[in-house]
């Protein structure tokens, strides 16, 4: 283990003194994480249709206004699709399979809870893969419960007074004194982020693949230059050899990622979310994508080759796990076929974080680490190829 | 008892039999030689005694200790200079040389001290990639020092490089040798090998095709050393009076020239001029021909040493 540790120190050292290294690692996913906040961060898309879901288990005035009203006055103005769903269960369904962007859930007991005076809650679940759409169905949500706000004041000026006032005159009122309530929480436990951290996310996650290129790449590039022969001369074991390497990556990618969460945090305003469960995402994340370049320079002949082949699963897996493009609305087989991507999972374990508690982000840091396991066995069984001439 | 000891020795890459049956040791304090065209097998040779390549065939002992990929013990005593400059080129020379002590577990006041011994001492902060050829060379060599092994192995190390930083090299190694470390030396350089070698082997197709001293290898031949004299006055009584020398083999008289036949020409050249001189010949000039590596290879390889 000291000999990997050896290896890895020097290895870093030298990444140490390579600017492309900084580049790739810190300047291109915090410059365009910041380029898609700005351009797509604020907007619906541009003509998207959004399938929105609807359960209604309050029934009273106050939900079926924001049905008939706000939701199907959007679908008729061509902005969204609105299916009714017979019960939350079925709503949240919904959203799982992909059939539906986002869905409200009006509670049982909303009117009765507004006319008595207490705070509304309308539930949005939004799909984790879909931002923008669960943006919009946040705030439409938002700009509703806004409303209640005023005719609750007014319901409580008027139990109080005794005095009947007209509605137009006490929403004014309300507006003037009171800012719009939250919106109820997505109780599932599964909140989309808001896009500049879903942004600073996918692109960090992505060129995390890129930044831990050049430890488990190494390798090939010692045995081009030659001190692989050295390496191999000396009395190390040759297991420690490939630690090393791998060591190195895991390294820069906690490194980068860790700089990139701060970054954005105080240059873009994400919120990444407990420091704890983001903690164990990045680690979980760094394993697999070091998994993943290990096995693909393990199949190279020369670091240029490998570093080719990366870049194309970089990019692929990328794609598929959402790290550019919410992959939802591409359909079934993308969507499962995006199970095999880490960066799916890092950023649907972020989503969990920000609906729930640490222990939320537990099934995505599994499913990458099974995937790590699996690829760094991958690659130190090919590997022995490289370090046995 | 020998410091290197390898047997047997083999190993096929494909088709191709780089290494066939070897065998040679190396005693303490002795310089020996490989000589061979390209791709004679040198480089698998040595891979294997340096326990980077796993020999098909055949063991190699490093001063008792069995020789293989994972055997840390004994490469711990082994110093290996490659054939290709093995350097980490951002890294400063000395930068390269505490990775490579740390991994041997070499102290640290070694660095400073290899970094004198080749001369790279006011260079030591460069980075490597700015160092000139012969002092990459220098550093190449350098890095084998640094654990103190009891076997050096240099593959090539003189490879393009300057007379000044080739002399060094070959100061160095004949000071490790003198204070007892065994060297196995490869190289393209005949005189190298001639001013460096205590024994030579001379390796082809990867077989060991012949093995000794210098001297050895030429009497192997049936060449002899051989001294021309150019005279003036009686040739027949020179030519009975040298005869009679002890190391003198054979005369020949060829017109006004002697020839002479002699075990080493360099030691009986000053009692061939006295005997000639005492008996009033003129000595007009001399010429020594001492059949050497080079002749050797040529006999036994069809080939230059150098292609
Ligand atoms: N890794 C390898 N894979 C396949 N063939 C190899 C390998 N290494 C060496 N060979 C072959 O084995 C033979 C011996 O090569 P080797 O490098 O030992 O020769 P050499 O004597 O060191 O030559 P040179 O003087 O050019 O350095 C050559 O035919 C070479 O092509
Ligand atoms: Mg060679």
């Amino acid at each position: 283990m000291r000999h990997a540790l050896l290896i890895a120190l020097r290895d870093l050292r030298e990444r140490a003194r390579d600017r492309t290294a900084y580049v790739l690692a810190l300047v291109l996913p915090l410059g365009l994480a910041g380029v898609f906040t700005l351009i797509l961060g604020n907007i619906g898309g541009d003509g998207e249709v959004f399938r929105y879901a609807v359960a209604d288990a309050d029934r009273g005035v106050i939900a079926t206004t924001f049905t008939d009203e706000v939701l199907r006055g959007a679908a008729t103005g061509g902005a969204i699709e609105l299916r009714t769903a017979s019960s939350a269960a079925e709503a949240r369904a919904m959203v799982d399979k992909g059939q539906a962007t986002a869905a409200f859930l009006l509670p049982e007991g909303l009117t009765e809870d507004v006319i008595a005076g207490r705070a509304a809650r309308i539930e949005v679940v939004g799909d984790v893969d879909a931002p923008t759409g669960t943006q919009v169905a946040r705030s439409l949500a938002e700009a509703y419960t806004g409303r209640l706000a005023a005719v609750r004041v007014a319901v409580a000026a008027t139990v109080h007074s005794g005095v009947t006032t007209p509605p137009a005159d006490l929403a004014a009122e309300a507006a003037a004194s009171l800012p719009s309530t939250v919106v109820a929480e997505d109780t599932t436990g599964r909140r989309q982020l808001e896009p500049k951290t879903q942004y600073a996310a996918g692109m960090a996650v992505f060129f995390l693949f890129f930044a831990v290129q050049s430890g488990v790449t190494g390798l090939l590039d010692e045995r081009r230059i030659g001190t692989l022969a050295r390496l191999l001369a000396a009395p190390v074991r040759r297991s420690s050899i490939l630690a090393g390497k791998l060591l190195t990556s895991v390294v820069i990618g906690v490194l980068s990622m860790t700089v990139l969460i701060v970054a954005s945090s105080l240059l873009m305003g994400a919120h990444w979310g407990h420091p704890a469960g983001v903690g164990l995402l990045v680690l979980a994340g760094v394993l697999a994508a070091t998994g993943a370049m290990a096995v693909v320079a393990a199949l190279a002949k020369t670091a240029d080759q490998a570093g080719g082949w990366q870049a194309v699963v970089a990019i692929v897996l990328g794609a598929l796990g959402g790290a550019f493009f919410p992959v939802a609305q591409a359909g079934r087989a993308l969507e499962v076929l995006s199970l095999v991507a880490p960066h799916r999972w890092f950023l649907r374990g972020l989503a969990d974080l920000a609906g729930g508690g640490v222990a939320a982000v537990l099934p995505s840091v599994a499913a990458m680490t099974a995937f790590a396991a699996v690829t760094c066995a991958v690659a130190l069984v090919l590997f022995r190829k490289v370090v046995r001439p | 008892m020998s410091v290197l000891s390898c047997s047997g020795l083999s190993r096929r890459f494909g088709d191709v039999q780089a290494v066939d049956d070897v065998s040679f040791s190396i005693a303490e304090g002795e310089t020996y030689g490989l000589l061979g065209p390209n791709g004679a097998g040198k480089t698998t040779t040595i891979s294997m005694i340096t326990g980077v390549l796993e020999p098909d065939a055949g063991e190699v002992v490093v001063a008792g200790q069995p020789m293989s990929t994972s055997a840390i013990a004994a490469k711990r005593l082994v110093g290996y200079v490659p054939q290709e400059l093995a350097l980490y080129p951002d890294l400063t020379g000395r930068e390269n040389l505490r990775f490579f002590a740390s991994l041997y577990g070499a102290a640290r006041a070694r660095v400073d001290h290899v970094l004198d011994v080749v001369g790279l001492a006011d260079r030591a902060g460069d980075l490597a990639r700015e160092y000139s050829g012969g002092m990459k060379r220098r550093l190449n060599v350098a890095i084998g020092l640094l654990h103190e092994p009891r076997l050096l192995v240099l593959d090539e190390p003189t490879a393009g490089v300057d007379p000044q930083s080739r002399n060094q090299i070959m100061d160095n190694v004949r000071a490790l040798a003198a204070e007892g470390m065994a060297i196995l030396y490869t190289t393209h350089y005949m005189e190298e090998a001639e001013r460096l070698c205590d024994r030579v082997g001379v390796i082809d197709s990867g077989r060991l095709i012949a093995e000794g001293t210098r001297r050895e290898l030429v009497e192997q031949l049936g060449e002899r050393d051989r001294i021309s004299l150019l005279l003036d006055g009686d040739l027949a009584h020179a030519a009975t009076m040298l005869g009679g020398i002890r190391d003198v083999k054979s005369v020949a008289v060829h017109g006004h020239g002697l020839e002479l036949v002699v075990d080493d020409a360099r030691e009986c050249l000053p009692v061939v001029l006295s005997a000639v001189t005492s008996n009033g010949v003129v000595v007009r000039s001399v010429e020594v021909n001492e059949p050497n590596l080079e002749t050797v290879f040529l006999h036994l390889t069809g080939k230059a040493l150098r292609e």
